[in-house]
């Protein structure tokens, strides 16, 4: 059986997420006799256009970027969106609460208008997107999990509830219950609520659930003492591009 | 040469981080062109943070780049904690240390086993290499994934880390996990070895170039200068962090809108080699050893050799951390509660900060109001300081190699630009270079 031809592609990011790919060490040996990868830019000099399954890092931020990825739609069987700027515009959209204009003078000054941009949003804002690898960083064992799913012919099972299903089962103590704003309550799982094992918080990274409980959303405000600014202010930093859908 | 005539344009340098592009046209043996150029979509963090509460800077600017997260979470806490005089304990310190030492291992041994190794064995990328040479690369890979563990134990995960908050850490590792670390760390200098002698067999690919430069990095008196330190250049001597600005000039490139940096002459360096050229008196022994063993002496001039420097480094930074892991025994490691958060009183100010990254200093600088919000923000990345280097490099590197074929002209340019493990999406400076 031929191998199936692989590609990775980066637009708007960190390069996190392919990292977490290097970061695969022996599995990502061992991955390397399933799959052939023919583009992968940051490791590899050799590229080509011919490739079944192209994964694609980062968020789309200017027009001129829209080209290169109808052409990867055009070669690709399958496009596979990783990490949060890619599934859902993840940090980038930040920016997008701004006036673009003053956000490029705010960075480059009086050579603002050397530097395009539009509004951070996710590769399926584009293009159609058929697979999806949530988180930033993504977890490397969640994108072996999806490969594998790929290559068998199934669609990836993502969790579709929220990230505080996940971290009661790990028995935290609740953010909330420490005086600490959480987005947990409408962040999607799959991450295995790991912010809030590590001691800190849930922040949204893996984007909102498709229906996020907006009235136990607000039961959590009224309990402790939230105001829907609070929350607001912290569904900005990875729900932007989302948001604004809503 | 009179008959020579090239035409590279190498779109996308590959096997670096981010976007950049070599053009170079020669007409009848006179170089009409030679640019390194960028072409990273810029992301505008500086204006992002702004208006955000202080407790979520490290988290955002993390972001900056997914390579060295460790060193840009740093960076950023240590500019929120002096701009709001918030204290550190020695043992949190040592912590961050430890985690500097594993993303600076982590980071220079995907450089040199991942980015620069194919160009010496003369293949396109690492994977014909798990074929040829599966020994080799099965070590730099285990000390790639303990340096990548030991970044787990101390921060949660290897990018992004989610347990350095300010003030402190909101989970510390026990002396058990620490100590299971030093017993790994000791092991893995047999490794180290044989990936030096690796690389000590292919070193002569490297060309023999030299352009004298300065170079710029942390200084201080008593360690290798990681974490914190003064301002130190070798032409000019030290000055205090908050002076960075008249070290890291931004500045405009006649007939271009590219931001170089420059301090006393017309571009600096940073990186391995700008450290290893100002503090290698205070390396680890081994890692003077390693050194020795390339011929490495400072000040070098190479930039070649900061792959080199590099090495040098991977292998100071697994001593120095059995040395951290060794105090912190010593000391008693002191527990602390669990979801820890330190008590911080929001108050008005500007801090800078520096921190030494793998590719050399970085700066963040914050304003924050009475608030704790974020009013200005600016962030100087390393990369964006090395760009005038490496364009200077190359003007003065393509006439001395300008006889050789031009499939050859080509890779000694590109191995040119990793040689200095540029990290172009770090780039919240991105710079678009228009040459006319």
């Amino acid at each position: 059986m031929m191998k199936p031809k692989v590609a990775f592609f980066d637009f708007a990011g960190c390069e996190g997420d392919q990292l977490q790919v290097a970061n695969l060490e022996e599995e990502l040996l061992k991955l390397l006799d399933k799959v052939e990868v023919v583009s992968f830019r940051e490791v590899m000099k050799e590229h080509s256009d011919n490739y079944d399954i192209a994964f694609i890092e980062g968020s789309c931020t200017r027009l001129q970027d829209e080209d290169r990825l109808k052409q990867i739609r055009k070669n690709a069987k399958i496009v596979v969106a990783i990490g949060s700027c890619a599934t859902i515009g993840g940090i980038n959209a930040l920016r997008n609460y701004k006036d673009l204009d003053e956000v490029r003078r705010t960075v480059y000054g009086e050579h603002a208008k050397l530097f395009d941009t539009y509004a951070a949003r996710p590769i399926d804002a584009v293009i159609p997107v058929d697979a999806y690898v949530h988180g930033c960083p993504i977890d490397r064992e969640e994108f072996l999990n999806v490969v594998k799913s790929l290559l068998l012919g199934k669609k990836p099972e993502i969790p579709n509830y929220p990230v505080c299903v996940e971290c009661k089962k790990n028995e935290n103590v609740c953010a909330f219950e420490r005086g600490q704003f959480c987005v947990g309550p409408v962040t999607r799982a799959g991450c295995n609520s790991c912010c809030v094992n590590e001691g800190t918080i849930c922040w949204g990274c893996r984007g909102l659930i498709d229906n996020p409980n907006e009235n136990a959303q607000k039961e959590v405000l009224i309990k402790y003492g939230l105001t829907v600014n609070d929350a607001i202010n912290k569904f900005k930093l990875y729900f932007g591009w989302q948001e604004a859908k809503r | 040469m009179k008959d020579k005539n090239l035409n590279i344009e190498v779109h996308h340098v590959t096997r670096v981080e981010g976007h950049g592009n070599i053009y170079v046209n020669v007409k009848e043996g006179r170089i009409e062109r030679c640019e390194w150029n960028i072409s990273e979509a810029p992301r505008f963090f500086e204006a992002m943070v702004v208006g955000r509460y202080w407790n979520e800077l490290h988290h955002i600017t993390s972001r900056i780049c997914g390579i060295c997260s460790i060193g840009h979470t740093l960076a950023s806490l240590k500019t929120t904690e002096e701009a709001m005089g918030i204290k550190v304990s020695e043992q949190d310190v040592k912590l961050r240390k430890l985690a500097l030492h594993a993303e600076n291992m982590q980071s220079h041994l995907l450089h040199l086993g991942f980015l620069v190794l194919p160009d010496l064995m003369g293949v396109g990328s690492v994977i014909p290499l798990a074929s040829s040479n599966p020994e080799e690369l099965k070590t730099v890979l285990r000390l790639h994934r303990l340096a990548n563990e030991m970044s787990n134990m101390l921060c949660g995960r290897t990018t992004h880390p989610q347990r350095l908050i300010p003030g402190g850490f909101s989970k510390i590792p026990t002396m058990k996990e620490l100590d299971t670390m030093r017993k790994r760390l000791r092991e893995a200098v047999t490794d180290v070895q044989t990936v030096a002698e690796l690389f000590n067999k292919l070193v002569g690919g490297f060309p023999d170039f030299t352009r004298e430069t300065e170079f710029i990095a942390l200084t201080k008196p008593d360690e290798y200068a990681l974490y914190d330190g003064k301002l130190a250049s070798t032409d000019t001597g030290t000055a205090p962090v908050a002076e960075y600005l008249t070290y890291a000039n931004e500045y405009i490139v006649p007939n271009s809108t590219a931001k170089w940096s420059k301090h006393s002459r017309e571009s600096y360096m940073v990186g391995a080699l700008a450290r290893f050229n100002i503090n290698h008196e205070k390396l680890s022994p081994l890692a003077k050893k390693t050194a020795e063993n390339f011929g490495l002496k400072a000040v070098c001039h190479n930039p070649f050799m900061n792959n080199i420097a590099q090495l040098v480094e991977v292998v100071h930074s697994i001593e120095d951390s059995i040395r951290l892991i060794n105090e912190l025994e010593a000391d008693g490691l002191k527990s602390q509660p669990e979801y820890y958060k330190p008590d911080v009183k929001v108050k008005a100010g500007r801090g800078v900060g520096a921190v030494e990254v793998p590719r050399g200093i970085l700066f963040h600088d914050y304003t924050y109001n009475d608030k704790g919000v974020c009013t200005k923000a600016n962030c100087v990345i390393p990369t964006n300081q090395n760009h005038g280097n490496i364009q200077l490099d190359m003007n003065a590197l393509l006439p001395k190699i300008l006889g050789r074929p031009e499939k050859e002209i080509e890779l000694k340019l590109e191995m040119l630009v990793r040689a200095y493990d540029p990290c172009i999406s770090c780039s919240t400076h991105a710079v678009k270079v228009y040459f006319t």
